[in-house]
């Protein structure tokens, strides 16, 4: 299949275009959320909530006996929420840290989830088929109105989001100042969390328990590296997250067994390796850039440097010549001589007397007498 | 109790004990959540090797999964390093990735690939009787209990061993280096230690249940002791009660033995946390009952060593004079009158008044002066 077919089918196929949708819809949701979790170093707070939302979803199903998406949708949300408030129990009424308290919620959660999922698996009713799919997601399984949920939960939490801009904005930055000027930090915190909540249980039938957290983490992380700005990097991460849905349904779409979850990961996973290596500023080329820069702007001052105190020694600063050797003696294998000699010369402040022999111009020795010290002046 | 579950509880409980030991030491270096990582991740490793070898019992795959599990961790460190994502966003980034590898594979060669990914997430514990170990024609036993039991005598040999380094290096790492051992080098052959033993637990429960074992217990265990070697025994202890009172949970309602296993190791958390003879809830709830009690004792006392012989002795110190200039409840007010009695601090006179004793005397003239 050619590009431009893959393209049509994304507007004319009706699967596709669903799972699309809804893939994209929740890409956007989780990005733009995730950008607080990460900022908060909560990362692992969406993949504890995605696993304690398991027995939810069982204890939904064993309750009403029915397998539509709002009511497992909100199993999981509430047991998602009460995993979180466990944490934070934990954590403040004991000494076991986050990481730990993170790590029993998300296990033991999943644990009770199972437990729940073999026993209504074990009952003579057949109709719990498709309750495992929850673990890996099969987005190949929403239908239009799981898409409109998705769309709708996710909607009203970036309208939520956009409501108390400033108060989330305050709380991820300087909790301790925010309290101090009267915000609710409790309350605004459980506020935001439930929002982290919702954008991950909308994700649990497409992408699945194990791999939703790094939709949430994986877009917020890329965006990062562009912006310092939180309204810029909450949208890009949204962007990001939609463009993984698309591009993950695009792909597993080709056939040959390719699971859209996993795969929205991946591409997630791959915009943090560019945005890692190739943002402008962050990124590690960038820096790898700037820092040879210096180091060659400080290569060519201590060839100066050099110069000058060849200079100082026998006078004439501007026309007494010093072969290359001697400079390159003085280098102490800092490389790079000819190349910094040429620098200078393109500057104005050095020239080549004589093939293999420089010395400073007029130029050169103020440049050299307002960096280096008076007291060696020629 | 047949020979099959005796079996399988056996497996469980060397299980739980070789996570418990390990988990230890994560939840004491507040690195809990690499197991998470660790788990999800040696699944690639599983996989490669699989292809590899085309032999879903082969050694190879230990250690290819064991390698994948230290790469992790060295992944998510030199993420970190780079300064450009927290170490929980690391984590959060790098696990997702390589399982996202793996499941993707098993997806994409499922005709070929003898790996069920329910039961990498779920393990098989209950199946591990029937894959038995034959050498010259005799039946030894469950393959996976050898393997995890040689896992076990692992960890036990390494932490016996290696007790002081790591040790060292877990509580106080500048100390550690200072004296000249390397916290990388224990670090990373610690994280070897715990990927071996994911691997070997990850057949049996599965990915996200070992989480549970080699976190949950000794989390307990921490609430309950401040000393390593009791930390560590009580570690596996508990770890074992869960594994078999997990066990007989599953055969109770037929579910998941994995999944009870790991809810066990819930409640037997859960009731750490709230029992814990100095660190529970509840303790924590009645020491801070208790020290009300006993500061309001001396502040009644203090009270009426203020008002004694005064003009208004008589009517300041009656009990019911207390809600009003004290601002205590009717029933707190009473509560701490008897409390200072019993401590002999108090006595109440014919007409309901109170009285210092010489010993709350010299008690509330100490606590006023210090």
């Amino acid at each position: 299949m050619s590009i431009g077919e893959l393209f049509s089918l994304l507007l004319f196929d009706y699967t596709l275009r669903t799972v699309a949708l809804g893939t994209a819809a929740l890409g956007a949701v989780a990005g733009a959320l995730g950008c607080f979790a990460v900022l908060r170093r909560q990362s692992l707070l969406g993949d504890a909530i995605a696993h304690a939302a398991l027995p939810g979803i069982g204890l939904a199903f064993l309750l009403t006996g029915s397998r539509a998406t709002p009511v497992l949708v909100l199993g999981a949300a509430l047991a998602g929420w009460i995993g979180t408030l466990f944490v934070l129990w934990i954590v403040r009424s004991s000494r076991i840290r986050e990481d730990a308290a993170l790590g029993i919620v998300l296990s033991v959660f999943f644990g009770v989830g199972l437990v729940i999922l073999t026993f209504v698996q074990r009952r003579p009713t057949a109709a719990q088929a498709g309750l495992e799919t929850f673990l890996f997601g099969q987005a190949a399984t929403l239908l239009l109105r799981d898409v409109l949920l998705i769309a709708s939960l996710g909607g009203a939490a970036l309208v939520v989001l956009a409501l108390f801009w400033k108060e989330f904005k305050l709380l991820s930055f300087d909790p301790e100042f925010g309290a101090s000027v009267g915000l609710p930090v409790t309350r605004v915190d459980l506020l935001l969390t439930s929002l982290l909540v919702v954008a991950i249980v909308i994700g649990l039938q497409a992408v699945g328990v194990v791999l939703i957290s790094a939709l949430v983490v994986a877009p917020a992380a890329a965006a990062r590296q562009w912006t310092d700005s939180l309204s810029v990097m909450v949208v890009l991460a949204g962007f990001l997250g939609a463009l993984a849905g698309v591009a993950g349904s695009m792909v597993s779409s080709l056939g040959g067994g390719i699971p859209t979850g996993p795969t929205i990961v991946l591409v997630a996973s791959l915009a943090v390796i560019i945005s890692l290596c190739f943002a402008p500023r962050r990124g590690l080329m960038a820096g790898f850039l700037r820092e040879r820069g210096t180091r060659r702007r400080l290569r060519v001052d201590a060839v100066l440097a050099d110069l000058y105190a060849l200079a100082a020694q026998h006078g004439e600063a501007t026309s007494h010549a010093h072969p290359v050797a001697v400079l390159r003696a003085m280098q102490e294998r800092r490389g790079g001589l000819e190349r910094s000699l040429e620098a200078l010369e393109s500057r104005g402040l050095a020239r080549e007397v004589r093939p293999g022999e420089w010395c400073l111009t007029k130029a050169g020795v103020e440049r050299a007498r307002t960096l280096f010290l008076p007291e060696v002046a020629p | 109790m047949s020979w099959i579950d005796f079996e399988i509880q056996a497996l469980a409980i060397v299980v739980a004990v070789s996570c418990a030991l390990p988990g230890a030491f994560l939840v004491l270096r507040r690195m809990a959540l690499m197991s998470d990582a660790i788990s999800h991740s040696i699944l690639l490793g599983i996989v490669l090797a699989f292809f590899v070898v085309e032999d879903i019992t082969h050694p190879l795959l230990i250690l290819a999964a064991a390698a994948t599990g230290v790469l992790t961790v060295a992944l998510v460190e030199a993420l970190h390093r780079t300064r450009k994502v927290k170490e929980d966003a690391a984590i959060a980034l790098v696990f997702p990735a390589l399982f996202s590898v793996a499941v993707i594979l098993i997806s994409r060669y499922a005709g070929s690939v003898h790996l069920d990914l329910d039961a990498v997430l779920l393990g098989e514990i209950a199946f591990a009787p029937f894959r038995r170990l034959e050498l010259w024609g005799m039946d030894l036993g469950p393959r996976g209990l050898w393997m995890m039991g040689a896992i076990l005598l692992l960890n036990l040999l390494a932490i016996v061993v290696f007790y002081k380094e790591l040790k060292l290096s877990t509580f106080d790492a500048g100390l550690a280096a200072a004296l000249g051992f390397s916290p990388a080098l224990v670090h990373y052959a610690f994280m070897t230690l715990v990927s071996v033993t994911a691997v070997g637990a990850f057949d049996s429960v599965g990915s996200i249940l070992v989480v549970a074992l080699m976190i949950a217990p000794p989390a307990a265990a921490y609430l309950l002791t401040d000393r390593l070697p009791l930390l560590l025994v009580l570690s596996g202890a508990l770890g074992a009660v869960s594994a078999v009172s997990g066990f007989w949970l599953a055969r109770g309602i037929d579910a998941s033995i994995a999944g009870s296993m790991a809810a066990m190791a819930g409640v037997t958390f859960l009731l750490a946390l709230l029992f814990a003879p100095d660190r529970g809830v509840v303790a924590g709830v009645r020491r801070r009952a208790r020290q009300r009690l006993e500061f309001a004792g001396v502040m009644l006392a203090i009270h009426v060593l203020n008002h004694e012989g005064g003009p208004r002795a008589r009517a300041e110190n009656r009990v019911e004079h207390l809600q009003e200039h004290l601002r205590w409840s009717p029933d707190f007010a009473r509560k701490v009158v008897r409390h200072a009695q019993r401590e002999g601090l108090i006595a109440s006179g014919s007409g309901g008044e109170l009285h210092l004793t010489a010993l709350g005397r010299e008690h509330a003239r100490h606590r006023m002066l210090h």
